[in-house]
């Protein structure tokens, strides 16, 4: 009994956890692409580069408050200056969509151009955030780093193995859920909402039904750049910051998207977690769990790893390569534009 | 004949009065075309393929460039308008394809349907149900997953719900059954005794005709003849070319 | 080509350009700028087949590169024999059972009945494929990366001529595309964009991950040259002689004549890749191609075989990328994997045949010309912008001194901002397509 408990212990502390909080922060990317797509119609490739750069406002704001001598007592501070980086990129969208993106859609230009703008707009952003942050690793964490220690929960539980829950796994994971229930609140619920799922589902027909394409569209950015800079932070606040990263992130979130369905919110949240367990578990050595639960003469000699770290990409790409092989749409039925 | 259908009179709600037009900077598919639509009647505009039907009433609701004629809502020139404007003024269009939110619910259509509207929209709603009972079963399933017949009702229905002045229809049976097709008629003449004028195309001409108190034969973009629906029918030239003997 | 003023006249700026870089700044600047213009040139080439002659949206050619580039690894490389004795079998060995694995499964896939019994038999075969393959070849390379780890630690190559990975390198990449295209090309088209992003990241991963085969993050240097250094041209009488008569010193004269012979080399090369495509895009074969991307569902009712077609399109590409690729890493005279980001090697190509003219091979040519030379003195005028833009804040502000660091990045602004305005006002690029 006290074995399984260990190798549970394990799973959670290794796996579990740490897939949860990972799968949130894809799921939120991926929630962005997923609704810039079903109302802008095409693939947003500067997703990670805004996301890095509305980040780099966060941390900017964190440091001006820590500066201040301001805290939020056991949360980090970044969280007090989420709405910074939130109102910072929601106007930076905003004005690259009356600068760019309005044009090919009143002259009604095909997705792709709305793509190679993207990567525009994508090296614009690229190059602002270098500017002003630099390419290199920041660190802005601060706060109660852990809520549940190693060693607190070996002598709480009497057990061989440790866990630790980081305070930025509680916060992502919260701050997540409430995102998405108020993303679905507003979607199903709101005379707003609805309209931006109107629109999604039938153009013309919304635009004779009196909803203005603009507000949508300018609702729409607003909604994704909210979801760019909460995604961001958490994920700082998580692992690290750099720029680079964040732009590799482009895969999980499409993977994410694709996976769930193309255009379904709901869809973007499975893929997200879907894409992070994979990621996870298949990178994940498993000779520690199993060595909770095998007699030592059955353990094979190795770490019992299906692929290196280094290749998490892989794994992302294996997903996308069988969804696209056997269910093109996606889990939940996605749009075929 | 009757002449008097030939010259509307003045107070119809909705006329498009000597049209001439085309897509864009096209060659003109309308000439010199009328058609309107009075208080309380129901009018039909029937004519072979291609005769330009579908195009008069798209010119009507402002998705045409005309170059010559008028279109006036209750005596008021509307032609600089958009379609989103016509709608605003009381213009309700259900077009052919695509008429209604697939994803939707039936419920969430008709609020789309609503969406110009700031006001308590629940009584239209209850109208609207009252018409077309079926739609209050089916409020919370999403509209693509209902069969045709259905799917019109929802689509006719969220053009209601802007409490329009005259109601415009766009092959509003093509596709359907028979059977479907007359309790889509049904239904049609009921909103019509609620008091709203409707307009409509339609591909199966003698059905439409039977329940039509106007009738307009087009044909290549013109209006060949122009009568009350009982009179067509009666007509042996009108049924011979027109409605297959 | 449609010789005309305007063409000669963009051109020759884009020549007088480089002559006056020569002659303000340096020599071997100007030759360097060339000799990796010539080669983005050569990439352009690919993208545009791609994208200008059929519409597919491939943003993995850095994948494509960097495995051209290691083919200049695997050919021109002398052979490691300890290496080989302590493991090259066995990860020979290992590689050709994981293919077998994949084999096998994409056998059943296709051979049994769909069902159930299918899905266990492929789940079963991958799974003890991967554990017999593990077992082969895990020991095998890391008892490679063990031999000798400071010096070489990895099989090395074939000791061949390094001019032969180019078009070993073409084949590989044209290989990797054949895959990647079975999958993706058919589906929508942002699906293939994001399936090539996924396959470029992992051919970088084994690039720097797989020691040994590329020494990972080791780099591999000293791959031998194609043409002779310039320690070896200084002792030629020759090269003494023409120092002498343009009033250099050996060593710069020595390095100009070995850069211009890579650019001989490099020129060649691509004269051949323009007048190959020009051929085939004013044959039937390439107007069938247009007439696809322009609209492929008439092509479809006419009984094309669209995916079949864009298969290809996408295979020769890619090719021509490969090609590149090996072309570069024989410049550098080393592999670098940790060298290789998106941005410069996938995104930057596509800046350039936007820029250049999407759908004209000379567009692509001198767009790939003109970036590429904005991309490398970028950064000085980037310093003196920010020099410029921030002289008023004193020369110890902390922000100016932050910016001036920081200032080679605006490159990556003046890129997008390119991209953008052509974008929008010239949407068919310097030079049209006809």
């Amino acid at each position: 009994m006290e074995n399984i408990l260990n190798a549970l212990v394990v799973l959670a502390n290794f796996v579990l956890i740490p897939g949860l909080a990972y799968g949130s922060q894809i799921a939120l990317g991926a929630l962005g692409i997923t609704l810039i797509y079903s109302i802008l119609r095409f693939a947003h490739f500067a997703h990670g580069d805004i996301m890095a750069f509305g980040t780099a406002f966060v941390i900017f704001g964190t440091w001006g408050l820590q500066y201040l001598g301001i805290s939020f007592g056991p949360l980090p501070t970044a969280l007090l200056a989420l709405p910074l980086g939130i109102a910072v990129i929601i106007l930076y969208l905003l004005t690259a969509d009356r600068l760019v993106y309005r044009f090919y859609r009143r002259v009604k230009a095909k997705p792709m151009i709305f793509v190679m703008a993207s990567l525009g707009v994508m090296f614009v952003t690229n190059g602002l955030t270098r500017l002003l942050i630099g390419p290199g690793e920041r660190r802005f964490d601060d706060g109660q780093r852990f809520i549940i220690g190693v060693r607190d929960f070996r002598e709480w539980t009497g057990l061989a193995e440790g866990l630790a829950l980081r305070g930025s796994q509680v916060i992502t994971v919260v701050v997540a859920l409430i995102a998405m229930g108020l993303l679905f609140w507003f979607l199903n619920r709101t005379k707003s909402g609805k309209s931006m799922r109107a629109y999604s589902d039938n153009e013309d027909l919304a635009l004779l039904s009196g909803i203005n394409p603009d507000r949508v569209v300018w609702i729409t950015w607003a909604i994704a750049g909210t979801l760019m800079v909460l995604a961001g932070t958490l994920y700082g606040l998580d692992k690290s910051y750099r720029p680079f990263t964040y732009f590799m992130l482009l895969l999980p979130f499409f993977a994410a998207a694709i996976v769930g369905g193309l255009g379904s919110p709901i869809g973007a949240i499975v893929g997200g977690y879907i894409v992070a367990f994979a990621e996870m578990g298949i990178t994940y050595a498993w000779r520690r769990f199993f060595s909770h639960l095998l007699p030592d003469e059955w353990m094979p000699a190795g770490l019992m790893q299906v692929l290196p770290v280094d290749y998490k990409f892989a794994v992302t790409f294996g997903i996308l390569v069988v969804v696209l092989i056997f269910r093109p749409t996606g889990i939940f039925r996605g749009k075929t534009l | 004949m009757s002449e008097h259908a030939l010259k509307p009179s003045a107070n119809a709600v909705l006329i498009g009065e000597a049209m001439t037009g085309g897509y864009g900077n096209g060659p003109d598919i309308l000439h010199d075309c009328t058609i309107a639509v009075e208080a309380g009647e129901i009018a039909v505009i029937v004519g072979p393929n291609g005769a330009g039907k579908s195009t008069a009433m798209k010119a009507v609701f402002g998705m045409l460039n005309l170059r010559k004629g008028s279109v006036r809502l209750n005596g008021e020139d509307i032609g600089a308008l958009t379609p989103q404007a016509r709608v605003r003024r009381g213009m309700g269009f259900v077009p052919q394809t695509g008429n209604i939110f697939p994803s939707m619910t039936v419920q969430e259509n008709l609020e789309m349907g609503a969406f110009i509207r700031d006001d308590d929209i629940r009584g239209t709603m209850e109208q609207v149900f009252d018409l077309f009972p079926i739609l209050r079963d089916k409020r919370a399933q999403a509209a693509g997953e209902l069969s045709g017949g259905q799917r019109q009702q929802v689509a006719v229905g969220r053009a209601l719900m802007t409490q329009p002045k005259v109601l415009m229809l766009d092959e509003p049976t093509a596709g359907v059954s028979p059977i479907v097709m007359d309790e889509l008629f049904d239904r049609i003449i009921e909103v019509a005794r609620t008091g709203i004028p409707i307009l409509m195309v339609e591909q199966n001409a003698r059905q439409a005709l039977e329940i039509a108190d106007k009738g307009y034969v087009m044909v290549q973009g013109a209006n060949r003849y122009t009568d009350t629906g009982e009179a067509l029918l009666a007509d042996p030239e009108v049924r011979k070319s027109f409605l297959g003997g | 080509m449609s010789i005309n003023i305007r063409n000669i006249v963009l051109f020759s700026a884009m020549g007088l350009a480089l002559v006056m870089t020569g002659m303000y700044q340096s020599w071997p600047l100007a030759l360097t700028i060339l000799n990796m213009a010539l080669i983005s040139a050569v990439m352009a080439l690919g993208v545009n087949m791609q994208w200008g002659y059929a519409g597919i949206f491939n943003v993995g050619i850095m994948g494509f590169t960097a495995i051209g580039g290691l083919a200049a690894v695997l050919i021109a490389m002398p052979p490691v024999p300890e290496a080989w004795a302590a493991g090259g079998m066995g990860a020979m060995l290992g590689l050709m059972m994981g293919a077998a694995t994949i084999f096998a499964a994409i056998l059943i896939y296709k051979t049994m009945q769909p069902g159930k019994l299918r899905g266990l038999s492929i789940i079963l075969v991958l799974a003890v494929g991967y554990i017999l393959t593990s077992l082969v070849y895990g020991p095998a390379t890391h008892a490679i990366s063990r031999v000798d780890p400071a010096a070489t630690g990895f099989l090395g190559g074939l000791g061949l001529p390094v001019i032969l990975s180019w078009p070993v390198g073409a084949l590989m990449a044209a290989g990797l595309a054949f895959v990647v295209g079975r999958v993706a090309l058919g589906l929508r088209s942002d699906y293939l964009a994001i399936a090539t992003l996924g396959i470029s990241e992992i051919v970088i991963a084994v690039l720097k991950f797989e020691v040994w085969l590329t020494r990972g993050v080791n780099n591999v240097s000293g791959i031998p040259r194609a043409v002779p250094r310039p320690v070896e041209l200084q002792t030629r009488d020759w090269v003494q002689g023409l120092a002498d008569r343009m009033g250099m010193s050996v060593a710069e004269m020595a390095r100009i004549v070995e850069l211009v012979s890579y650019a001989i080399l490099f020129t060649i090369v691509l004269g051949i890749l323009i007048w190959l495509a020009e051929k085939a895009l004013n044959s039937p074969w390439g107007r069938m191609m247009r007439a696809i991307r322009d609209n492929e569902v008439a092509a479809r009712a006419m009984g094309k075989d669209v995916t079949r077609r864009h298969l290809m399109i996408f295979i020769l590409g890619s090719a021509t990328c490969g090609l590149a690729g090996a072309m570069m890493v024989t410049l550098d005279g080393q592999l670098t994997p940790g060298s290789y980001e998106p941005l410069r090697f996938t995104f930057l190509m596509w800046v350039m045949v936007i820029v250049g003219g999407s759908g004209n091979n000379w567009g692509s040519v001198l767009g790939a010309f003109v970036i590429w030379f904005l991309w490398v003195q970028a950064e000085p005028l980037g310093r003196w912008l920010m020099d410029v833009l921030t002289s008023g804040l004193g020369a110890d502000s902390a922000v100016r001194v932050h910016l001036m660091n920081q200032a080679a990045h605006t490159r990556l602004i003046m890129m997008g901002t390119a991209l953008l305005l052509m974008l929008r006002f010239a949407p068919r690029g310097l030079i049209p397509e006809r």
